[in-house]
């Protein structure tokens, strides 16, 4: 068991809080990464696995202790180092990408120099040769025309440039060991798949082995050879990507496999029967308010958007941030006010002060993204699904709490969580207090925006399970909105899809999955890799090609 | 965390100590706090006078009572009326947003621009000198801090989700303002009245040693402690009891509320 070939050796490391000897973040974890090889190291969230690799170059907070165990790096035990030979280590041998690429950059030093700084550091180059390094790299890390944004500062780069920009900070030294914490998890999809080959790729060629921290299973299967999963603390199965997928030994990572959105049945729908909510030529202006020296400006959000939901309908709105379709789904709600274009429910235009005002408003309901700052952190869960039914007047105590104790019921919560506060429950606990709020007054219409975007894996496949269940009971009409392709096949009838405020695609679902028909449809597509079930078990792919669905000329 | 508790355990004794003198004030005082006594006056701390009797002969024990009493009663007036009218102000202004906002700032801004003990000068020269123009006067001058506060909580709660949620529920807006937001920006204006506490009572002091306060001869902190001033050299006592009840409270309403603070500071939460 003794494998001098390894690169790295982590043996029994145990990480706790400092002066809390019971608590454990990381038990017993060990495991070893050869040179030049890809491991992944997936976990939901509070998994411990950020800690694990940070704790390996000794970055972890200041309240983590290592408890116990070792770190090998080409044989040397890491905490036997002096701070300096560690901070030699790091950057020299050992390089780190971390999430946010907007503050893990120094927004007030421009690029050249930041690139320059670790060259300065662990190199004796002169000025000229550390130029030309520093061009060397950002050409291969693509960012056009490297010479004329060396004096650039990192707010001019967009999100994906400035995660290439922390990968060419990274690789410059060529690193023995690159350890990525979700390094494109903060970027969207179609980035996301750009930055990920890129940084396969760069590591490759250089021979450096990575370690690729991560919550999505199928994005890191895609690219590692081998995968570690990690929950509570614990590394619970290691092993080659395909036998883990084909093959899972341990319970945890069959549900994570189980967890893989896949794609609902079809439904039909009368073309006749009428729409619920209609939406004709909406638009949206921001105006950011007249500066001494600047001039009122307008930005559309929305320029004309065309949209029906009829009745027991789910319509998806699918498309990268910055497409406008947060802002459908609250121009529609009417909490934003609309600048053109009209909003009809049930065949009567939808307007404030209107007759059916209050009727439109308490028949479209929402369920908001984040499930910490959509309910009242005051107010009990009782109190919370009572006030939602604050217009039904004539309803008696005894009937609004049979109501109350009826929806939690409904959405998989018991009557003992109607007494806890917000803070007393889970991510996935509140978001069903959220969904149970939304259907409690029987609504025909609910808007989900990105109502699913913040849970964990597991937790998410069974909040979605519950929405879709609750959906085909109660037959409301829903508009989900959401940057997740997986989760809308799963789900929706019919997909809009949007860029720029517009609409450049809508259709049934499976005709806009399997026969997209914009460029930027596909290109959204190809950025997901999928898990497929096949007899063996489950098998990765790409929907289309990268190249043949022509990203790059869609980014440009 | 000891330091913190320093300042629970002696700033709680400190007002509990106070506040206790103000009950007795109201209830009963050793003398009548207003009897004079021409042949007893300018007595020493003694038995019959445990901190001795002013130029006219009054007990000063008693009238340290009864003025206890007063301060304490202004304070709580005062407060309670500066955070009243803080809140509906502030609310509206940050939830209203547009003209109805700038209008109360304006307003806010220009009493903010002016020293409270000037605005309360002024406004007291025009109410005229008693315990409720007082209250009035420090009220309107406390107000604005409280109206800037509570706009700036509320214009960052207007936007989290639940506000939203709430007006889809149909909520009438005052439902929202008095269920939803109130409550949940009260932390930092209680931090605040904490602290307003001790500014009240201090400026009432000083305006009551101008001659502007409640008047004689009903007893204050600070009038006593303006007319012990001639007698400094022959009757300290006069000068320092007033002086340490106001020192007293004031580091008792400070440490207090410096507990307080850390209590609610979001990053002290949940250790």
């Amino acid at each position: 068991m003794h494998d001098h070939s390894a690169l790295l050796r982590v043996k029994d490391l145990e990480l706790g809080i400092a002066g809390k000897p019971d608590s454990q973040i990381v038990r017993n974890a060990s495991f070893e990464i050869r040179p030049g090889e890809i491991v992944g190291l997936v976990g939901e969230s509070g998994s411990g696995k950020t800690m694990l690799g940070r704790s390996i170059i000794g970055l972890q907070p200041g309240a983590i202790v290592r408890q116990s165990g070792a770190v090998y790096f080409r044989g040397q035990e890491l905490s036997e180092m002096t701070g300096k030979e560690l901070r030699k280590l790091r950057g020299a041998d050992i390089g780190m990408v971390f999430q946010e690429p907007m503050t893990s950059l120094n927004p007030s030093m421009t690029i050249g120099r930041q690139l320059a700084e670790p060259l300065r550091v662990h190199t004796k180059l002169s000025v000229s040769e550390r130029r030309t390094k520093i061009i060397d790299i950002m050409n291969r890390v693509g960012i056009p025309s490297p010479e004329a944004r060396l004096n650039d500062y990192p707010h001019e780069f967009s999100g994906g440039m400035r995660q290439r920009i922390m990968l060419a900070a990274a690789m410059l030294l060529k690193p023995a060991l690159l350890i990525a914490d979700e390094p494109t998890t903060a970027l969207d999809a179609l980035v996301q798949r750009e930055v990920l080959e890129l940084m396969v790729e760069l590591t490759r060629d250089n021979g450096t082995a990575m370690i690729l921290i991560s919550h999505d299973l199928p994005m890191v299967a895609r690219y590692c050879e081998r995968v570690m999963v990690m929950r509570q603390g614990e590394i619970v199965e290691t092993g080659p990507t395909d036998r883990i997928l084909a093959n899972p030994m341990h319970e945890y990572t069959r549900n994570l496999l189980a967890a893989m959105p896949e794609r609902g049945p079809v439904r039909s729908f009368a073309d006749e029967s009428k729409p619920v909510v209609e939406v004709r030529d909406l638009k949206v202006d921001y105006v950011s308010r007249a500066g001494l020296f600047a001039r009122a400006a307008h930005k559309q959000a929305l320029s004309g958007v065309n949209l029906s939901v009829r009745r027991g309908e789910v319509v998806a709105v699918v498309g990268a941030s910055g497409s406008g379709k947060t802002t459908l789904g609250r121009a529609i709600a009417q909490l934003i006010p609309s600048s053109g274009g009209e909003i009809r429910f049930r065949d009567m235009p939808v307007e404030k002060g209107a007759e059916n005002w209050m009727d439109y408003r308490l028949n479209c309901q929402m369920i908001f993204q984040d499930p910490f700052g959509s309910l009242d952190p005051r107010f009990t869960i009782r109190r919370i699904l009572s006030e939602a039914l604050y217009h039904e007047r004539d309803l008696s105590d005894d009937a609004r709490e049979e109501r109350v104790r009826r929806a939690v019921r409904e959405v998989g919560l018991e009557d003992a969580h109607l007494d806890r506060l917000p803070h007393e429950m889970s991510g996935g606990q509140r978001q069903r207090v959220a969904i149970a709020r939304a259907i409690i007054s029987e609504p025909d219409f609910v808007i989900a925006d990105e109502a699913v975007s913040a849970l964990d894996v597991t937790v998410r496949a069974q909040v979605l399970r519950l929405l879709a269940d609750l959906q085909h009971r109660h037959g409301f009409s829903c508009l989900f909105i959401s940057h997740d392709l997986g989760v809308v096949e799963q789900l929706a009838d019919r997909v809009v899809v949007m860029r720029d405020g517009m609409i450049v695609e809508q259709g049934l679902r499976d005709r806009v999955f399997d026969a997209p028909q914009s460029d930027y449809t596909r290109a959204l597509l190809s950025a997901i890799p999928t898990l497929e079930r096949t007899e063996t078990g489950v098998e990765l792919s790409w929907r289309f090609d990268a190249q043949e669905a022509g990203t790059h000329g869609v980014m440009q | 965390m000891s330091l913190g508790k320093t300042n629970k355990y002696l700033g709680g004794f400190l007002i509990a100590f106070f506040l206790t003198a103000a009950f007795l004030g109201w209830v009963w005082t050793p003398f009548d706090p207003l009897a004079v006594d021409l042949r007893s006056k300018l007595q020493a701390p003694g038995a019959v006078h445990p901190l001795g009797t002013d130029e006219y002969g009054r007990d000063v024990l008693s009238r340290l009572l009864a003025a206890a009493r007063t301060s304490v009663t202004i304070s709580i007036l005062t407060v309670s009326f500066a955070v009243f009218f803080g809140i509906i102000l502030g609310s509206v202004s940050g939830y209203a947003r547009g003209w109805v906002d700038r209008v109360v700032m304006l307003f806010t801004d220009t009493l903010l621009a002016f020293p409270s003990i000037l605005l309360a000068l002024a406004l007291l020269s025009i109410l005229g000198a008693n315990m409720y123009g007082v209250v009035l006067a420090l009220g309107f001058a406390y107000m604005p801090t409280v109206t800037r506060v509570v706009r700036g909580a509320v214009m960052s709660l207007r936007e989290q989700e639940f506000i939203e949620a709430s007006r889809l529920m149909g909520h009438p807006v005052l439902y929202t303002l008095r269920c939803h937001i109130v409550p949940n920006c009260l932390a930092p204006v209680i931090v605040i009245a904490t602290s307003m506490f001790g500014s009240v009572l201090l400026t009432e002091s000083a305006l009551s040693f101008l001659g502007l306060g409640v008047p004689p001869p009903a007893p204050t902190w600070g009038n006593m402690l303006a007319s012990a001033r001639p007698y400094m050299g022959q009757a300290a006592w006069l000068g320092i009891f007033p002086g340490l009840c106001i020192s007293m409270t004031l580091l008792g309403i400070n440490l207090l509320g410096d507990y307080i603070r850390d209590r609610f500071d979001p990053r002290m939460r949940g250790l």
